[in-house]
């Protein structure tokens, strides 16, 4: 569905964020991304939907190869890519609804859309997405009104309602709390699944990505280092990775949650 | 050095010795400049008019009261002229304003190499230059009256307003923008919902901002013949009509009283 070939970036400042990567994401995939900071995650998610333009290298979603689109094709082909941040990035200053709505910006026209003239079943499938996340009730608010948690959910809603393919989820948890996160985490994956959607999640926390998810592929210095399920991760892998410390509590804490559950 | 060490001890002071001895210079030279600024401005004022002067305030104070109150009737107009012209002078601003805000702030611009430049050639040419000079000449340029002071202030104001705006938009939050534009959203869209939101608070002070000081300076323009309530100040400054000249006074003051308590009232409701 998502293949990657040979993805290079190179920043201006002659840095070599990502190195000749090769990634396959199939339908339905949901993929954590982990890696020590610096290490390319953001940049790879950002050269996917050319947030930041790849060096070279081809990016191919379906049969599309995203590299070589101009803008306006590129516009067509990001409603397909729904992104969720770090910070959540909703627009502080608009409702919820609003910034629910604007992640059909893609499909609606300039003046219906600078006079919030959604067309009926955007805002039918918007009351539905925020009642799935049960924030139905928050609608009216201002972004800037909302905990972490809600804005997240808020952010998951608004890139659900591009009817995407894919999720390009970055750092979805680094600035929730551990019971937030794990309902974050949560409610992503399940998201995925309801709808086939695949998603590739930059995540730090290892111990959550081995909670949830399918494949973990390990990044480090901007080539793939690592790429299996996450019984894999041994503490050599973790070492390979991230470099040379003392893995076993992180992995053993993940056991003893597995047994909890 | 700022550190140094004496008898074992580790001394530390603000400045080291060479920077103290040139900041003692600088305070001697200072001294010097004014002292000598002070005497070139005592031998060049003549001293029989300034020891007067408290003379002179007092007759002119004694003659301009009481003010002329029946005067007010003809002061109506121009005074509506005035809020006109501070009104629907910023309105002018800021509409020519936003693009050149736009244009000259390094994360908006088309072209950083190009139209920055020019943007910012306006913003430093339409600043520099007082109204009342913008006044002087387009009075000779269009004639008398009210439509001369509405362009003085309106070209006046674009600079400022456009160097506020084009600073705040520097300032937003780029990942709301990035946001907005993962999601497939065109360059006007992405204007609209990611960079307007964000600078709704700044656009909406700096115009209250603005036409409040413009309501000051409207009041004087009449005084280069830019139509509102400077002209009626001039005619009777000319007259020596005092008791009208400390009516006008008055009526500024109140109206300048009342643009401040409504910028006040709007920038609160805003914010």
């Amino acid at each position: 569905m998502l293949r990657l070939n040979k993805l290079t970036k190179i920043y201006k400042t002659g840095d070599k964020a990502l190195n000749a990567v090769d990634l396959e994401v199939p339908k339905g995939q949901v993929l954590a991304l982990i890696g020590p900071s610096g290490a390319g995650k953001s940049t790879l998610i950002r050269c996917i939907n050319r947030l930041v333009e790849p060096t070279s290298g081809a990016v191919v979603l379906g049969d599309v190869d995203l590299t070589r689109l101009g803008s306006r094709r590129l516009r067509r082909e990001r409603r397909r890519m729904g992104m969720i941040f770090q910070e959540y990035a909703l627009v502080e200053r608009l409702t919820v609804m609003e910034n629910v709505l604007s992640g059909r910006l893609g499909y609606v026209g300039l003046f219906r859309s600078v006079f919030r003239q959604f067309p009926q079943k955007d805002v039918d499938e918007a009351f539905r997405l925020l009642d799935r996340v049960g924030l139905a009730h928050m609608a009216d608010k201002r972004a800037d009104e909302l905990s972490g948690g809600q804005r997240q959910r808020i952010g998951i809603c608004r890139a659900l309602i591009q009817n995407p393919a894919l999720l390009l989820v970055d750092e979805p948890t680094a600035s929730l709390d551990p019971k937030t996160s794990r309902q974050i985490m949560r409610l992503i994956t399940e998201l995925c699944l309801e709808r086939e959607l695949a998603a590739i999640v930059n995540i730090h926390d290892v111990a959550l990505a081995q909670m949830f998810v399918q494949r973990i592929v390990g990044l480090e210095r901007g080539g793939i280092v690592f790429d299996g399920p996450p019984s894999d991760l041994t503490e050599d892998v973790l070492t390979r990775i991230y470099g040379e410390e003392d893995w076993s509590e992180t992995i053993q804490k993940l056991d003893v949650e597995e047994d909890a559950a | 050095m700022v550190v140094s060490t004496k008898n074992g001890l580790k001394v530390w002071q603000r400045r080291d010795r060479k920077y103290q001895l040139i900041s003692w210079a600088v305070l001697l030279i200072g001294t010097a400049i004014f002292v000598w600024c002070w005497q070139e401005i005592s031998r060049s004022t003549t001293w029989a008019f300034f020891w007067d002067a408290p003379r002179i305030a007092a007759d002119i104070g004694s003659r301009a009261m009481p003010p002329r109150w029946e005067y007010i009737f003809t002061l109506w107009e121009p005074l509506w002229d005035t809020l006109n012209i501070a009104t629907l002078g910023t309105i002018l601003a800021l509409m020519m304003a936003v693009p050149v805000a736009f244009a000259a702030a390094r994360n908006t611009t088309p072209s950083a190499y190009f139209i920055r430049p020019v943007a910012l050639l306006i913003i430093v040419s339409t600043r520099s230059i007082n109204s009342l000079i913008w006044a002087l000449l387009l009075v000779k340029i269009i004639g008398p009256g009210v439509m001369a002071g509405l362009i003085a202030i309106a070209i006046r104001s674009i600079g400022f307003c456009a160097k506020l705006l084009y600073e705040a938009i520097e300032e937003i939050d780029e990942k709301q923008v990035e946001a907005i534009e993962a999601t497939g959203a065109g360059r006007w869209q992405i204007m609209v919902y990611g960079i307007l939101p964000q600078i709704m608070p700044a656009l909406a002070g700096i115009s209250v901002f603005r036409w409040d000081i413009n309501l000051r300076e409207s009041t004087v323009l009449g005084l280069v013949g830019a139509g509102g309530i400077g002209l009626q100040l001039q005619g009777s400054l000319n007259t020596l009509a005092w008791p009208q000249v400390s009516l006008i006074l008055l009526v500024i003051l109140a109206a300048v009283l009342v643009s401040e308590w409504v910028s006040a009232k709007v920038r609160g409701a805003i914010i």
